[in-house]
């Protein structure tokens, strides 16, 4: 209990995937124009991370290792981010409108999304338990989403702010986001 | 030949992939920790890509549309495990300097959008000088960031001392935070001089095709962004040329109809 605990903590804080890892950065930087929106995607990558990691491990404990494809795990995985993404999209578009109406936009941006990939990889080289893998993947996009928000808040205060001429756009966000790494440098001792 | 220089070219100065098209922000930022590591991710990038190219483009009359992207993926995904399995075998060092984000380069959006936009549409011998154009600017780019953080994070670049010895390294710029200082400092830089990049374009957000909406964004919609503005731009400088001629021809008929008047008039 108290491992999974302390993977939850180090994914999600002190090794965030964004501010420190560098995985989803183009999400990061693209969608994090409004609060609500950046939300929406923060629980759309939580959902997508949770079921992608559970399969990416299932397949490699029961498929992979068995058969000694290892080889073929960057292929493999991809490949069932990809199929997952899309029906999950499908699924929600069946089953549950509202669901759909506030995650379904942010889905298909997910495939292409390095954190997903990056955490599933990760897992299975490191040679995590399942348990530990879900409690990886659930600190790593709750990470995602946590820092998206928080950026998505700074930007809405930056567009009241009288920012200089070559600053505007990009280099002020990216700014934003050097100060929000050294901010979360203050977990490091937290483990 | 010609051709497959100006590919070359397009790649590495006018295209450059990280600093004119903003794409594949991830390695770049992560991987540049020192001069040695950006210079390896570029180079296993521009294999990828070379390769990815010339295979897509030989493939691209047999790959059906509908499925064009999830082949691209498979094609690029062997590449990139072939990559991965050679540097385990032959550079131990650099392949645990970059780790995770070597087979990372699958999603890097730089090869997509290369697929989807040239290799798709073009003959094979030029697809593979533009994966080759296209990974070396991309290199390029790579380098001078690791080489810039290095220098100020460490004081040396590819390993050897450049700073005085009293100089005292500002460790922050090989940290995480540094990745993205030096990267604002570089677009801002981009902005102050109105260098081109996608960030700061004079076109209308109307004649993107996304509508400027990045929150559905995918690397592949830059790409068809300046394909677009680069022929409404062509476009209008044609009508622009169109109405000049016309203009110059309707003047010139309008005084030889005079001409012709008068001419008749004195006879």
């Amino acid at each position: 209990m108290k491992t999974l605990l302390l993977t939850l903590i180090s994914t999600a804080l002190i090794n965030n995937v964004v501010l420190s890892q560098f995985l989803g950065l183009c999400p990061f930087l693209g969608v994090s124009r409004k609060v609500d929106t950046a939300l929406g995607m923060g629980g759309a990558v939580v959902f997508v991370i949770l079921l992608s990691s559970a399969l990416t491990y299932a397949l490699d404990v029961w498929v992979l290792i068995p058969l000694n494809l290892v080889y073929l795990r960057t292929i493999v995985f991809i490949l069932v981010i990809a199929a997952l993404v899309q029906a999950v999209e499908m699924a929600l578009r069946k089953l549950s409108h509202g669901l759909y109406t506030s995650l379904g936009v942010y889905l298909p941006l997910i495939t292409t999304n390095c954190a997903v990939l990056g955490v599933a990889l990760n897992n299975v080289q490191k040679g995590l338990g399942f348990g530990q893998a879900m409690m990886a993947a659930l600190g790593t996009s709750l990470g995602f989403a946590l820092a998206i928000t928080i950026l998505a808040g700074i930007r809405e205060r930056i567009e009241y702010n009288d920012v200089p001429h070559s600053f505007k756009g990009m280099p002020v966000v990216l700014l934003s986001a050097g100060l929000m790494a050294i901010a979360f440098f203050g977990f490091k001792g937290l483990v | 030949m010609k051709k497959a220089l100006e590919r070359l070219y397009n790649g590495i100065i006018k295209e450059n992939p990280t600093l004119v098209l903003m794409l594949g922000m991830c390695p770049t930022m992560a991987v540049t920790t020192a001069a040695m590591n950006g210079l390896g991710m570029g180079l296993s990038t521009t294999v990828v890509l070379a390769c990815s190219n010339l295979m897509i483009s030989l493939l691209r009359n047999i790959i059906p549309d509908k499925v064009r992207m999830p082949s691209y993926i498979v094609v690029v995904a062997s590449f990139v495990t072939m990559v991965d399995l050679l540097m385990q075998a032959y550079v131990r060092g650099l392949y645990a300097a970059l780790g995770l984000y070597i087979p990372l380069i699958v999603v890097n959006c730089i090869i997509l959008g290369r697929a989807e936009t040239y290799a798709s549409k073009n003959p094979p011998l030029l697809s593979l000088f533009d994966g080759i154009g296209m990974g070396l600017g991309f290199t390029l780019a790579l380098t001078i960031i690791g080489s810039i953080r290095e220098l100020i994070g460490n004081g040396t670049v590819f390993g050897y001392p450049l700073m005085p010895a009293a100089y005292e390294p500002c460790a922050i710029f090989i940290l995480t935070p540094g990745a993205f200082f030096v990267l604002a400092a570089l677009t801002a830089l981009q902005n102050k001089f109105k260098a081109p990049s996608a960030t700061n374009g004079p076109h209308k957000q109307a004649s993107l095709a996304c509508n400027g909406r990045c929150d559905r964004c995918v690397g592949a919609t830059c790409e068809e962004n300046r394909t677009r503005i680069m022929e409404a731009a062509e476009a209008e400088a044609a009508a622009k040329k169109a109405a000049l001629l016309k203009a110059a021809q309707e003047k010139k008929a309008a005084a030889e109809k005079q001409k012709a008047a008068e001419g008749g008039n004195d006879a």
